[in-house]
C-alpha cells in the first residue's frame, strides 16, 4: 500500500507501524467521575466497522509522525491522510 | 550421446550453438534457444516424471508455465532446486536435470504400486482412512504418506545464492509480451509514457513465435522481433524479459521475479544475482497474459505423449521438435487442427485428427475422422496407440508416439483476482473472462480478456493501452494495425468422454480424476470450495491452470448447473512458485536483521570478551581471563569485583530519549506512573511507565538536566515501543503542550561505574572543577560535566547493582577512547569490565526488576510498585491499574528465593507450588522469572512471582520444571538479597 503522507507525499506502507483506531484520540479524563468506566470503553469497545475506517498509522521508519489515514477496509483505497497531531488540536485536546 | 532424433527444421533455436547437459545421468545436446522440454523432447524423450500420488508415468503437457507433469531437480549439491518446470528452463551447456518423486528409477518406480491400489486412494481416502487412532497420524501415517506422496526434495543445505530486491514505477506496466502486449507497449511507447514489458519468457512474442501465421505479410515471429527491436530503441521502455508478474497487491504495486542467471552457465554468473524480486509501482496496468489450453479428459489420457495441441504446434514451430514421428490430434475447436496443419507441413505423420464436432473439414493434408472421440490411449511409459469411437459406432486404433489434444482456451484472469476480481463465465469462448472489480488501475487486453484472435488481441492491446494512458492524462493514438487472422476457432464444449473404464485424468498435478470429481458430488462436496479441497484439484504449483475448469464441467453436469451458476475457485498470488530466497532478498545470515555495536565493541573484542545478541546488539556478556574454564568462574569474578571494589559496564544500549520544552514536566508527568512534576533540576527519579491497560510496560530513570530538558532512558528491549508510545501521548493525545521529543540513543556511549571504589577511579576523570563527593553530588543526582579535560559529558549517579554507582556518559565517538581511559583510571583498584551476565546476577541480587519481571503481564502491584502509581494525577494506565485483577491483595507478587540446596541450580521459567501440593496446573501458584547463581549469598536465588508472596515470606515451597524433570525446594525471601536498607547506594 501507499500512503499519502501529509508532508513527505506518498510513502510505502512498510515504512509505517499501525496501530488501530483513531478513536485512541479521545483518552477520557483520568481524573474525571466514572474514569474506569470510561477507559474500558475507550480501551476495548471498538466498531469494527466495513468500508470506511479512520484509523492511526506511525512513521516509524521516516518522520515518526503520526497520521490518521481513512481508509476503506473492503477495498484498502486510502480517502485522506491528515496528521494525528492537527486531528487532535482541531478537537480541542484536553489536559 | 544420444542423437536428435525429433529435432525438426526451421524454429527460432540455434542449431549451430549445440549445448550439452544430462538428465537422470544420461548426456544429451540441445540448441540455443532450447528449454529443458524442448531439447528432451528432440531427443526422444516423453517419460519426465511421476505423479505425486500414484506415481503415474508422465510426460510434459504443456509448452508453458502451467506444466503440472514435467517437474525435474535441477542443479546438484546445495544448488539443487526441486520442482522445476522443464518447460521454462532454458537450456545452457553443463545445465543438470534429474527426475524427482521416483525410486529407484524413472522407468521402474516402486512406489508405482500405489497405481494398482488405486481403486483404495480415490479422492478423500486419507481422510477417512487415517482418522484412527489419532496418535498414529502424527508419527505414523503422516509420514509414510509424505514419503510417497511428494515432490522434488530439498538439498538439505543452505541456499547458495544470491539474491536482490529492487523498486520500479512507471506510467503503465504492461503484463504478457503476446500480440497484445507488444501492441499495447508499441503504444504507449510511441506517446512517450513510461513503459515496463514483462514476460516470463525469455523471447517476446508469446503466441507469435509458436504460430505459423502472416502479420502484414511477414511471419508473425518476425513482426515480434521487429516491435520489440523498436521498443528497444525508446529509452522510455524497460524490456523484462525473464520476469514473472506474480502477484498484483494494493495501490497499483506488483510484485515480479527476474530470473537474472537462471540460464546461464556457472561460469557466467559471477557476481550477479540468480533472482531479483521487484516491487513495480505502476500508475496504470495492462494485463496481456494470454490464455492456456485446456484438456479434455479420456481413459488414460495422461499417457506419456498426450500434449496439449497448442503445445505440440509450439514445439513444431518455435522449437522444432516434436515428441513422435506419428502424431494424431483430438479437439474440440478449429485450432487443434492448425497443430495437424503446421505438423504435416513440417513433414511430420499426423495419423489422425479426431473431432467430436459434425460440422468441420480438413484444411491439410490429415485424415480426418468428425464426430469421433479418442476412448483410450496404450502405453505405460510412452504412449504408443489410441483408441478411437468413430461416428459409426466403430473402434478404431492409431498407432502413434504423441497426441495433441484442444479442449478450447482459458483466459489467463489469475493477476484479476489477486484483490476482489470475481471471474465471469462467457459462454462464446466456454471459459471465465475477467470480472468484478479489479486491481486498482488495471485493465486486460488480448486473449487473457477473451479476445482470442490475433487480430483482436493487436487491437485490444493498442486500444488498452491508449485508455490507460488517458486515465493519466497522456494522449496516445492507436497505430494502424498490422493485418491479422481473425478467424474464430468455433469451439464446442467438450469436457471429457463418458466412454472407457480406466481413469480419465482432469488434474495431472494432483492426479484428480473425473471419478473423484463425481465421488466428491457424492459425498456431497459440491461448492466450488469444497471440490478443491476435497480433491485437491487445482492445487500445487500449476494452481490448476489447465485442470480447474475440466473439474468445474463435470461438478456441473453433476448437480444440473450450468459452469456459471457452478462458479470457479480463486487465484491467489503467486502466480506461479517464487524460491524463498528471492522473498527473503539479502536479508539472510548476518544480513537478517542490522547489527548494532557498542561504542567498546572493539575493545571488548580485543580483552577476549565473549558476545551474546540482545535484539540488535551485540553485547559483551562475561570478559575471560587466562585460567577460567567455565563461564561461571569469570561472571563470579566480575560480581564479586563489583560487591568488593569496582567494575565498568557498556550500558549505551538502553534507550535514551531526550525532552526538551518548557512543558517537559507535565508531559513525563503523563507518561510515568510515579509522579515528576515536583523533580528539581540536577536530580534522576526511577521512573515506572505503564500502558494504557494497567499493564507495566518499561522502567528506566528521567535526569532533569534544566528546567525544561530531561533524559528519560529506557530499557534496551522497549527503546522503540516507549518512543512510539511518547510520540504518540504528544502528537495524538498532547499536541497542546511545548515539549519535543528525539532518540539519542546512538549519540551517547554510556557505561556503568559499579562499586564501593567507583568514585575514587571516578575522580580521576571527572575535571576537578567538578564537586562529585558524596555530599556534593548525593544519590540520584545528575549533572553536565566535563572529563578528561574539556570533554563535554553527562554524569548520572544511579546503581543498577545496588553498589555506589554511577553511569557516564559522552558522545559516542569518544566511546572506545572513554572505556580506556576508565580501565586505566581503575588499574589501581583493580577494575573489571564486566558484561551482562555479571549485570543480570548484580540485579537479581539487589531485587530490581528487569524484561523477564517487565514481560507484559504483570502490574505495578505484582511488582510491588502499586504505591508509586500516583493518585494525584492523571498518567497513561493509571485508571486501569486499580482494576481488581491487577490490584488484588491476594495477586501474585514480586518476591525473592533460595534454593535450599545450594548444590541445585535454579531455573528460570520453573511454576511454583505450595510444598505438598501435587504438581498440576490447578495447584500452580505462580513461576520464577530471573534465576542466577549469586556469589554473594554462595547459592542459587531466583526472583519470581507468588500468589501472596509478600506476605509469605520464609516459607518453604518447590520450584517444578517439568521440562527437564526436576523439582528443587526454595524458601520465600526478600528480593533485596543485598542491602535491602539501601545503605551502600548512600555512601
Amino acid at each position: 500500500m501507499l500512503i499519502n503522507h501529509p508532508l513527505l507525499g506518498p510513502r510505502d506502507a512498510q515504512e509505517f507501524t499501525y496501530l488501530g483506531d483513531a478513536s485512541l484520540l479521545n483518552r477520557p479524563d483520568g481524573m474525571a467521575g466514572g474514569a474506569a468506566q470510561a477507559f474500558h470503553d475507550y480501551l476495548y469497545l471498538r466498531d469494527n466497522p466495513t468500508g470506511e475506517h479512520r484509523e492511526l498509522w506511525y512513521h516509524e521508519q521516516g518522520d515518526r509522525s503520526w497520521l490518521i489515514v481513512t481508509r476503506n477496509v473492503s477495498t484498502h483505497e486510502i480517502l485522506k491522510v491528515e496528521l494525528a497531531s492537527d486531528v487532535a488540536l482541531s478537537q480541542g485536546a484536553k489536559p | 550421446m544420444s542423437e536428435q532424433t525429433n529435432r525438426l527444421s526451421g524454429g527460432l533455436i540455434d542449431t549451430s550453438k549445440s549445448l550439452q547437459f544430462t538428465f537422470d545421468g544420461r548426456s544429451f545436446t540441445g540448441a540455443q534457444g532450447d528449454t529443458l522440454a524442448s531439447a528432451l523432447l528432440a531427443n526422444g524423450i516423453r517419460l519426465m516424471g511421476r505423479s505425486f500420488k500414484y506415481h503415474r508415468p508422465r510426460g510434459l503437457i504443456s509448452a508453458g508455465s502451467e506444466e503440472p507433469n514435467a517437474l525435474m531437480e535441477i542443479g546438484t549439491g546445495a544448488y539443487r532446486e526441486p520442482n522445476t518446470r522443464a518447460t521454462v528452463v532454458e537450456l545452457f551447456d553443463g545445465l543438470t536435470a534429474n527426475s524427482q518423486n521416483a525410486w529407484p528409477s524413472l522407468k521402474f518406480d516402486a512406489l508405482g504400486v500405489n497405481d494398482l491400489a488405486s481403486n483404495f486412494l480415490t479422492a478423500g481416502f486419507y481422510y477417512k482412512t487415517f482418522m484412527w487412532p489419532r496418535a498414529f497420524w502424527e508419527k505414523l501415517y503422516e509420514p509414510v504418506i509424505r514419503r510417497s506422496a511428494g515432490l522434488g526434495s530439498l538439498s538439505m543445505q543452505a541456499d547458495p545464492d544470491s539474491y536482490d530486491k529492487g523498486f520500479l514505477h512507471c506510467d503503465l506496466l504492461i503484463i504478457g509480451a503476446g500480440p497484445a502486449g507488444l501492441m499495447a507497449a508499441l503504444t504507449a511507447g510511441r506517446a512517450g509514457a513510461k513503459v515496463i514489458l514483462a514476460d516470463e519468457d525469455f523471447l517476446f512474442g508469446g503466441r507469435l513465435n509458436a504460430e505459423v501465421e502472416e502479420l502484414d505479410g511477414q511471419s508473425s515471429a518476425d513482426w515480434a522481433a521487429r516491435a520489440v527491436a523498436e521498443l528497444r530503441s525508446l529509452p522510455n521502455v524497460r524490456l523484462m524479459p525473464r520476469s514473472t508478474v506474480y502477484g498484483a497487491f494494493d495501490h497499483g504495486i506488483f510484485g515480479a521475479v527476474e530470473r537474472v542467471t537462471d540460464h546461464l552457465p556457472a561460469t557466467a554468473k559471477a557476481g550477479l544475482p540468480r533472482q531479483t524480486l521487484w516491487r513495480i509501482t505502476a500508475r496504470q496496468s495492462l494485463l496481456c497474459a494470454g490464455a492456456t489450453e485446456r484438456m479434455i479428459a479420456f481413459a488414460n489420457n495422461d499417457r506419456p505423449g498426450v500434449m496439449l495441441a497448442g503445445a505440440m504446434r509450439a514445439y513444431a514451430n518455435r522449437w522444432a521438435t516434436t515428441a513422435g514421428k506419428r502424431v494424431a490430434v483430438f479437439t474440440n475447436n478449429d485450432d487443434g487442427h492448425r497443430t495437424a496443419r503446421d505438423l504435416v507441413a513440417k513433414g511430420v505423420q499426423v495419423v489422425a485428427v479426431i473431432d467430436p464436432r459434425e460440422n468441420v473439414r480438413a484444411i491439410a493434408e490429415y485424415p480426418l475422422f468428425k464426430g469421433a472421440q479418442v476412448v483410450g490411449a496404450k502405453g505405460r511409459l510412452g504412449l504408443k496407440s489410441i483408441s478411437t469411437r468413430l461416428s459409426d459406432g466403430s473402434l478404431k486404433s492409431f498407432e502413434c508416439e504423441a497426441l495433441g489434444v484442444s479442449g478450447g482456451w482459458n483466459p489467463n484472469v489469475s493477476l484479476t483476482c489477486h484483490q476482489r476480481g470475481r471471474p465471469t463465465w462467457h459462454d462464446d469462448i466456454a471459459a471465465f473472462v475477467p470480472g468484478g472489480t479489479l486491481p486498482v488501475g488495471m485493465s486486460v487486453a488480448g486473449a487473457a480478456n477473451g479476445d482470442m484472435t490475433t487480430h483482436s488481441a493487436l487491437q485490444s492491446g493498442a486500444e488498452g493501452a491508449v485508455a490507460a494512458l488517458l486515465a493519466l492524462g497522456i494522449s496516445a493514438t492507436a497505430p494502424e494495425l498490422p493485418r491479422a487472422d481473425d478467424t474464430s476457432i468455433n469451439l464446442q464444449p467438450f469436457w471429457y468422454v463418458a466412454e472407457g473404464k480406466s481413469r480419465k485424468w482432469i488434474d495431472f498435478q494432483n492426479d484428480v480424476t473425473v471419478k473423484d470429481v463425481k465421488l466428491a458430488h457424492q459425498e456431497g462436496f459440491r461448492s466450488v470450495e469444497h471440490l478443491k479441497r476435497y480433491t485437491t484439484l487445482g492445487m500445487a504449483t500449476d494452481q490448476g491452470k489447465n485442470s480447474n475448469l475440466g473439474g468445474l464441467a463435470v461438478m456441473a453436469e453433476m448437480t444440473g448447473q450450468a459452469i456459471s451458476q457452478t462458479g470457479t475457485t480463486m487465484f491467489r498470488p503467486p502466480y506461479t512458485p517464487v524460491a524463498m530466497g528471492a522473498l527473503a532478498g539479502r536479508s539472510v545470515g548476518k544480513e537478517f536483521k542490522p547489527t548494532r555495536l557498542t561504542p567498546s565493541h572493539h575493545w571488548a573484542e580485543r580483552q577476549g570478551a565473549v558476545f551474546v545478541e540482545v535484539g540488535q546488539w551485540m553485547r559483551a556478556q562475561w570478559f575471560p581471563q587466562a585460567g577460567e574454564t567455565h563461564w561461571r568462574q569469570s561472571v563470579d569474578r566480575e560480581v564479586l569485583a563489583v560487591r568488593k571494589s569496582v567494575g565498568v559496564c557498556d550500558v549505551s544500549t538502553l534507550g535514551k530519549v531526550d525532552v526538551q520544552g518548557p512543558d517537559a514536566a507535565e508531559f513525563l508527568n503523563l507518561i510515568y506512573a510515579n509522579g515528576f512534576a515536583k523533580l528539581a533540576v540536577g536530580k534522576t527519579r526511577y521512573g515506572l511507565m505503564l500502558r494504557e491497560d494497567g499493564i507495566a510496560m518499561d522502567d528506566g530513570t528521567a535526569a532533569r538536566l534544566a528546567e525544561d530538558h530531561f533524559v528519560v532512558t529506557t530499557t534496551t528491549a522497549k527503546a522503540g515501543q516507549v518512543y512510539r508510545q511518547m510520540e504518540f501521548v504528544r502528537q495524538c493525545l498532547r499536541p497542546d503542550l511545548d515539549v519535543q521529543l528525539i532518540s539519542t540513543t546512538d549519540a551517547w556511549a554510556q557505561y556503568a561505574v559499579a562499586g564501593p571504589t567507583s568514585r575514587l577511579l571516578l575522580q580521576k576523570i571527572v575535571d576537578p572543577e567538578f564537586d562529585i563527593s558524596n555530599g556534593g553530588f548525593p544519590f540520584m543526582s545528575c549533572a553536565e560535566i566535563t572529563v578528561c579535560g574539556g570533554l563535554r559529558a553527562r554524569l548520572f549517579r544511579i546503581s543498577f547493582s545496588g553498589e555506589l554507582a554511577y553511569e557516564i556518559a559522552v558522545p559516542t565517538r569518544y566511546g572506545e577512547a572513554m572505556i580506556e581511559a576508565l580501565m586505566a583510571a581503575g588499574e589501581e583498584f583493580g577494575a573489571v569490565p564486566y558484561g551482562t551476565e555479571a549485570l543480570s546476577v548484580l540485579r537479581i541480587e539487589k531485587g530490581h526488576p528487569a524484561g523477564n519481571e517487565l514481560n507484559g503481564q504483570t502490574s505495578p502491584a505484582m511488582l510491588g510498585m502499586g504505591r508509586m502509581v500516583s493518585t494525584k494525577k492523571d498518567s497513561i494506565g493509571a485508571v486501569l491499574t486499580r482494576r481488581e485483577v491487577l490490584s488484588d491483595p491476594d495477586g501474585l507478587r514480586l518476591v525473592g528465593f533460595e534454593a535450599l540446596d545450594a548444590e541445585k541450580p535454579l531455573c528460570a521459567g520453573s511454576h511454583l507450588f505450595a510444598k505438598d501440593a501435587i504438581e498440576t496446573a490447578a495447584q500452580d501458584q505462580g513461576w520464577l522469572t530471573s534465576a542466577a547463581y549469586s556469589p554473594h549469598m554462595g547459592k542459587p536465588i531466583a526472583l519470581g512471582f507468588l500468589k501472596r508472596g509478600d506476605q509469605r515470606l520464609g516459607e518453604v515451597i518447590k520450584a517444578a520444571n517439568p521440562l527437564e524433570g526436576s523439582t528443587v525446594q526454595v524458601r520465600v525471601v526478600s528480593p533485596h538479597f543485598v542491602d535491602p536498607e539501601g545503605g551502600r547506594l548512600r555512601v
